[in-house]
């Protein structure tokens, strides 16, 4: 059997767990939701991902890092195609990619379909140190394009929450 | 014009607003009044640029000369930037920032809303994005815009004095000529009386709550789109292109 006969959809599946986003090294892209898309045919890997935030600096270095993960396991036919639509939403992280977020520090973003994100109002987000919902934004933009910066009233430790996109 | 050509102007159009105005954010970059404000200028900059990169590349695309994004960003000289005149403007001092940010956020939230139903799909798609992207610029400037319309007494004056000063800028976005007849006829980009009728809401209902006052409509300033700029995009291009120009290919 030739090397392009092993290679197998659940195979590429199954490395790409390895390709982290490199800003919240916890989380895959997966399950960032980022990776849209994995196909294999006539021995081609086609590895479709999406960006988050049109100017995240991140998405060539995501790129980078599955080009070189595919290489390192000896596969030289891919393509990473990057698309735009459907547009990235937050909703696309996994609950095992929320948890990790909140296990990182990170507080998970809430779902679009939240009432009071419709209404464009601020969310309630409860402090991922010690879980105390009285937080107050700092401000909406934080330390990447995807994290707003909070403060928790209760144990005083700011925190980054992954923003509702 | 045809229409391919029509539509080549118009991304370089969207680009170059993204492009000036997300260089013009990029200047505050370790100088802003406060740490989360110079992250924020900055993050919002990153999303202009990202959005700059998607119509000029595909703007090179549709030319289909060989040119790149970054041939159109770095070697194209003054009289060749189709980017509105309010976004060169200078950074002033905050109020003045917030102020061009907030006139234009208005303006280019129903813009992209509505460019997220464009005939054209690769438009359609960029839209999609930058729409997310541009509900929190707005958001942002306006929080701004009343915190120093009703904040101090000086931050009142301020905010009037950047509005009254940017607010003849504010014609050049509403502009129409031959390129956006034709691509409104094709379904490509939209009319821009219900963006205008979008923008006014908005700045309405904004400088109410600021207790500012919207400036009245004098003599507006034209020709942004035509390649004709106030005084100030020749020194950004000069300071954004330089090692382009002295290192022609330079990569990194």
């Amino acid at each position: 059997m030739t090397e392009a006969q092993h290679i197998t959809k659940e195979r590429i599946l199954a490395l790409l767990e390895n390709v982290k986003d490199p800003e919240v090294p916890v989380i895959s892209i997966r399950e960032l939701g980022v990776l849209r898309d994995v196909s294999v045919e006539t021995g081609v890997v086609v590895v479709t991902i999406t960006p988050t935030y049109t100017g995240c600096p991140a998405m060539d270095v995501m790129k980078a890092d599955i080009e070189h993960e595919l290489r390192a396991s000896g596969i030289q036919d891919f393509e990473v195609k990057q698309v735009l639509a459907p547009a990235w939403t937050t909703d696309w992280i996994s609950d095992e990619g929320r948890s990790k977020l909140k296990g990182y520090g990170i507080a998970p973003p809430e779902r679009t379909a939240d009432i009071r994100a419709l209404k464009g109002a601020q969310p309630i987000v409860a402090c991922p140190q010690c879980g105390s919902k009285n937080t107050v934004m700092l401000s909406p933009f934080g330390s990447t394009a995807c994290k707003a910066l909070w403060k928790c009233n209760d144990c005083l430790e700011p925190f980054d929450q992954f923003k509702c996109l | 014009m045809d229409q391919h050509q029509a539509l080549l102007t118009y991304c370089l159009r969207r680009g170059d607003d993204n492009l000036i105005l997300s260089h013009r954010l990029g200047e505050w970059c370790g100088h802003g009044p406060q740490l989360e404000e110079d992250i924020a200028l900055t993050n919002r900059a990153l999303d202009l640029i990202g959005q700059a990169r998607n119509y000029l590349q595909y703007a090179a695309e549709v030319e289909g000369k060989g040119r790149t994004e970054d041939d159109l960003a770095f070697l194209r000289s003054e009289r060749q930037f189709v980017n509105t005149m309010l976004v060169e403007q200078l950074n002033g001092d905050y109020a003045h920032t917030i102020c061009r940010s907030f006139l234009y956020d208005a303006w280019h939230l129903p813009l992209q809303q509505a460019l997220t139903k464009s005939a054209d799909e690769r438009i359609a798609a960029i839209a999609g994005k930058a729409v997310k992207e541009v509900s929190y610029h707005l958001r942002t400037s306006s929080e701004w815009m009343i915190r120093f319309g009703d904040g101090t007494e000086e931050s009142h004056v301020r905010a009037q004095t950047a509005l009254d000063a940017l607010w003849t800028f504010t014609g050049d976005l509403f502009v129409q000529d031959d390129v956006d007849a034709i691509l409104v006829k094709a379904g490509v980009v939209p009319d821009m009386a219900p963006i205008r009728s979008a923008f006014d809401k908005t700045v309405e209902t904004v400088l109410a709550e600021a207790t500012l006052e919207r400036p009245v409509d004098g003599h507006m300033a034209t020709g942004g789109r035509q390649g004709k700029h106030s005084e100030h995009l020749g020194y950004l291009l000069a300071e954004m292109q330089y090692l382009q120009r002295a290192h022609p290919g330079a990569q990194w």
